[in-house]
């Protein structure tokens, strides 16, 4: 199989180029894309990508496979792969460091921008604050997010206002907040997020839903925010 | 909280507002529109000047020209903060978005202006 790899090392050289090696694929294996990367490591050592648990947990292998972003430990060939070829490039949008690996710095600035912790005024009982079954049942579908970035490195409007558009997973985990029941920030969480483009930046064109490798719907969320925004603002 | 002083109302929430419910009186505009001209195909003069000269229609027509000044400018605004941004001009972006977004409300502004003129004058 024809495997092609973005390829940029700052300190050698002076644009990025796509490097094309043949990988040989174990007859009757659907191997997962993070193999593959290891097959390529075996022949050009100097390759650089993130992985770390390999089994979709960690979300440090987010990629671009075959113009479709995900984790490579958890998306196999059969999935990505069309005529033989599989294309690999960094998560697009952010800056690149080397190879497949990219700066998260701006991605983790929003997700730090909306609290991403219990924020709540009321005294702390003694042993914990209690939560019924119901209200935990909300934060199913939010609380999975592995901030892989793949969903936010998707979506145009991220590309575009990085620094002001909070983006699909900072919103999944700010709406994940607002829901939670334990949390008595909420009036102060939504004005934060009144302006033109923390959330209203986005256009509903589902490449989050798409690309999320948990199944995630950050789309959903965020229009769940909106109807929170609506219906303390009228 | 992001700030800018150049969108409609400084309040997301209010400019998506404004866009959805202009976009529902133009729609309804255009609709009635089309169903006047089509059910009256025939038309003559002096039934076009009576009906824009009715107080209802008169409203209705302002109301339509306004939604479409809101309208396009929380678009254009939302394009030229899209595209028209450091990222893709450098240091010279804040200029050139200030001089598409006051072209933008120039036009706009025109356009209401002269379509005033245009219904009075039927
Ligand atoms: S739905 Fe919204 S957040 Fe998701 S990719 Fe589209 S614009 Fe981005
Ligand atoms: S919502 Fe999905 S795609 Fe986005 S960061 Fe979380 S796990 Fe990754
Ligand atoms: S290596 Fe941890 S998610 Fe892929």
């Amino acid at each position: 199989m024809l495997v092609s790899i973005y390829r940029y090392n700052p300190d050698v050289d002076s644009v990025p180029y796509m490097q094309d090696i043949q990988v040989e694929i174990p007859a009757g294996k659907d191997l997962m894309v993070l193999d593959v990367l290891g097959l390529v490591k075996e022949q050009d050592a100097t390759l650089a990508y993130r992985r770390s648990c390999r089994e979709g947990v960690c979300g440090s292998d987010g990629l671009n496979m075959n113009g479709t972003n995900g984790l490579a430990c958890i998306t196999p060939l059969s999935a990505v792969v069309t005529n033989d070829k599989l294309v690999l490039r960094p998560l697009p949008g952010l800056p690149v460091v080397r190879d497949l690996v990219v700066d998260m710095a701006q991605f983790y600035k929003q997700y730090e921008k909306i609290k991403p912790y219990l924020q709540n005024d009321t005294p702390p009982p003694a042993i914990e604050r209690l939560q019924s079954p119901a209200d935990r049942e909300k934060l199913d579908g939010l609380y999975e997010c592995i901030l892989c970035a793949c969903c936010s490195t998707a979506c145009p409007s991220f590309w575009w206002n990085p620094d002001k558009f909070v983006g699909p997973s900072g919103l999944l985990q700010a709406y994940r907040f607002l829901v939670d029941s334990r949390d008595t920030y909420t009036e102060e969480r939504l004005s934060d997020l009144d302006d033109p483009f923390s959330v209203f930046r986005c256009r509903g064109i589902m490449n989050c839903v798409s690309v999320c490798p948990k199944g995630l719907n950050p789309t959903r969320a965020i229009g769940h925010i909106r109807n929170m925004l609506l219906s303390s603002g009228t | 909280m992001v700030t800018n002083v150049t969108n409609l109302s400084r309040s997301g929430l209010y400019d998506w507002m404004v866009q959805r419910v202009t976009a529902i009186v133009l729609a309804s505009y255009f609709l009635f529109m089309l169903g006047y001209l089509f059910f009256c195909s025939d038309i003559t003069y002096t039934q076009w000047s009576e009906l824009h000269s009715q107080t209802w229609m008169r409203i209705f027509s302002l109301l339509a020209l306004f939604s479409l000044g809101a309208h396009a400018w929380v678009g254009m605004w939302t394009i030229s903060t899209d595209y028209l941004t450091e990222m893709a001009f450098g240091k010279s972006a804040m200029v050139i978005r200030f001089i598409f977004q006051a072209l933008c409300g120039v036009t706009m502004f025109t356009y209401m202006v002269w379509g005033i003129q245009i219904l009075w004058g039927l």
